[in-house]
């Protein structure tokens, strides 16, 4: 077994050791987005037009609200030194981070929203459209949001810093997602923004791990 | 990709530093240093607080840049392949180095899957420790003296040639301190090394000083 899957599964086994952590980050988005039907009320097709935007950023907060810890617990307990030791890449290991936390993440929150999406009244297929968007744009998130955490490695007040760095990077993923929804609801096709999607997640895939691995090294100093 | 623990010839330098020099937080914290060191050979750092022994064996991982100076292994630069160098040695920080989530033998297994080992001395370093009866227990629910064995297994357990220890002896009682000296004595003679940072002495026959701070 590769050390980028021995990482992966260790991260999803403490996942599982401390599953709170995690249900407190879904029950966030699901608590977050029911708030808004029930504050605006019964006007289903305003909330329909709002049901992208809304399920898309209340998203994007809640896989923030996880990202501070992804290295601070492998700084705080010395076990960073030991990645940063491993005979093999740290840009691995800063991938493999991130794909756990867009295991326990990402991926819940792509399978919850189309259920949240019905108390939006939104239709089957923008149901599904939203789900895609999800799927395909979180891995996004988990690896600006892997970056910012790397960069505030150490910091105080890590988790305002981290946010700060992380939103603004994540708007071009937030105008592409909500925008794929927005059109299926409004019968257009969606295919351009959901490529777009995908090349994002794809650009990011390709560069930010090499920029983790430099913050981490440095943090590490 | 386990580091074949390979007795080296026992007429060359098996580590060699040339005159190393560290900055940390804007200060010079040494310079000039050298060291040669063969197989078999216990460092001992001494030194006061602050005086660089953690830097020196921070700079010796590449951890931290070298402001100046060469670390040759075998005779090549240290520099030139990271991995391999990363793969000789096994590391004992002041932090443990131990997820408190996990077992102490999953501890262990993981660390050394990290490294790229199959974990096969994992259950051997844990008897050395005499921890084969907390196994079992997160570690979290240990002592600090506990956790310290349980880092000084997994140090044990990685097979590395070269033993990078940041106050060892800490938080043990006298039976720890005593398995940490025969697992050194036993490293040292399969033609491993070892550097150690301490404040009390290790009483390892053999054992080499190198005193920092003092100009």
């Amino acid at each position: 077994m590769t050390g980028f899957a021995v990482l992966v599964l260790r991260d999803l086994r403490l996942v599982w050791r401390r599953p709170g952590d995690v249900a407190v980050v879904l029950a966030f988005f699901v608590v977050a987005t029911t708030l808004f039907p029930l504050g605006i009320g019964p006007e289903t097709n305003l909330l329909a037009r709002l049901a992208a935007g809304v399920l898309w950023c209340a998203a994007l907060f809640a896989s923030l609200l996880s990202l501070d810890r992804l290295f601070a617990s492998d700084y705080d307990d010395g076990v960073l030194d030991l990645l940063l030791l491993a005979p093999w890449p740290l840009e691995l290991a800063a991938l493999a981070k991130c794909a756990a936390h867009w295991i326990v993440t990402g991926l819940p929150l792509a399978v919850l929203a189309p259920l949240l999406g019905v108390a939006f009244g939104l239709d089957a297929k923008s149901l599904l459209v939203l789900a895609a968007t999800l799927a395909v744009g979180t891995p996004t998130l988990s690896l600006i949001g892997g970056l910012a955490a790397s960069l505030t490695l150490g910091a105080r007040r890590g988790g305002a810093l981290l946010a700060l760095l992380a939103l603004p990077l994540c708007i071009p993923t937030l105008i592409f997602g909500a925008s794929a929804v927005e059109t299926s609801v409004s019968g257009e096709g969606f295919g351009v923004h959901l490529a777009i999607l995908t090349a994002l997640a794809l650009v990011s895939l390709a560069t930010l791990p090499w920029a983790m691995a430099a913050a981490l090294r440095q943090g590490g100093e | 990709m386990a580091p074949p623990h390979t007795p080296p010839r026992l007429e060359a330098p098996l580590l060699e530093v040339l005159d190393l020099a560290c900055q940390r937080g804007g200060r010079r914290v040494f310079e000039g240093l050298s060291l040669v060191l063969e197989a078999g050979v216990l460092l001992a750092l001494t030194g006061a607080n602050g005086s660089g022994k953690t830097t020196l064996l921070r700079a010796l991982a590449l951890l931290v840049p070298l402001e100046a100076g060469v670390v040759r292994w075998q005779g090549k630069d240290v520099a030139a392949d990271r991995e391999f160098w990363r793969g000789q040695i096994a590391w004992l920080g002041h932090l443990d180095g131990l997820k408190g989530d996990l077992m102490v033998r999953e501890n262990l297994l993981i660390a050394e899957r990290l490294r790229g080992g199959d974990g096969s001395r994992v259950d051997a370093a844990l008897a050395t420790f005499d921890l084969t009866n907390l196994a079992s227990r997160a570690v979290r629910t240990l002592s600090a003296g506990q956790r310290r064995r349980t880092a000084l297994a997994r140090v044990v357990a990685s097979g590395a040639v070269l033993w990078l220890l940041d106050e060892p002896l800490n938080a043990l009682d006298a039976p720890a301190q005593t398995a940490l000296r025969t697992a050194l004595a036993t490293h040292l003679a399969s033609g491993g090394l070892a550097i150690a940072a301490t404040h009390t002495a290790l009483e390892i026959p053999g054992a080499r000083t190198l005193e920092l701070g003092v100009a």
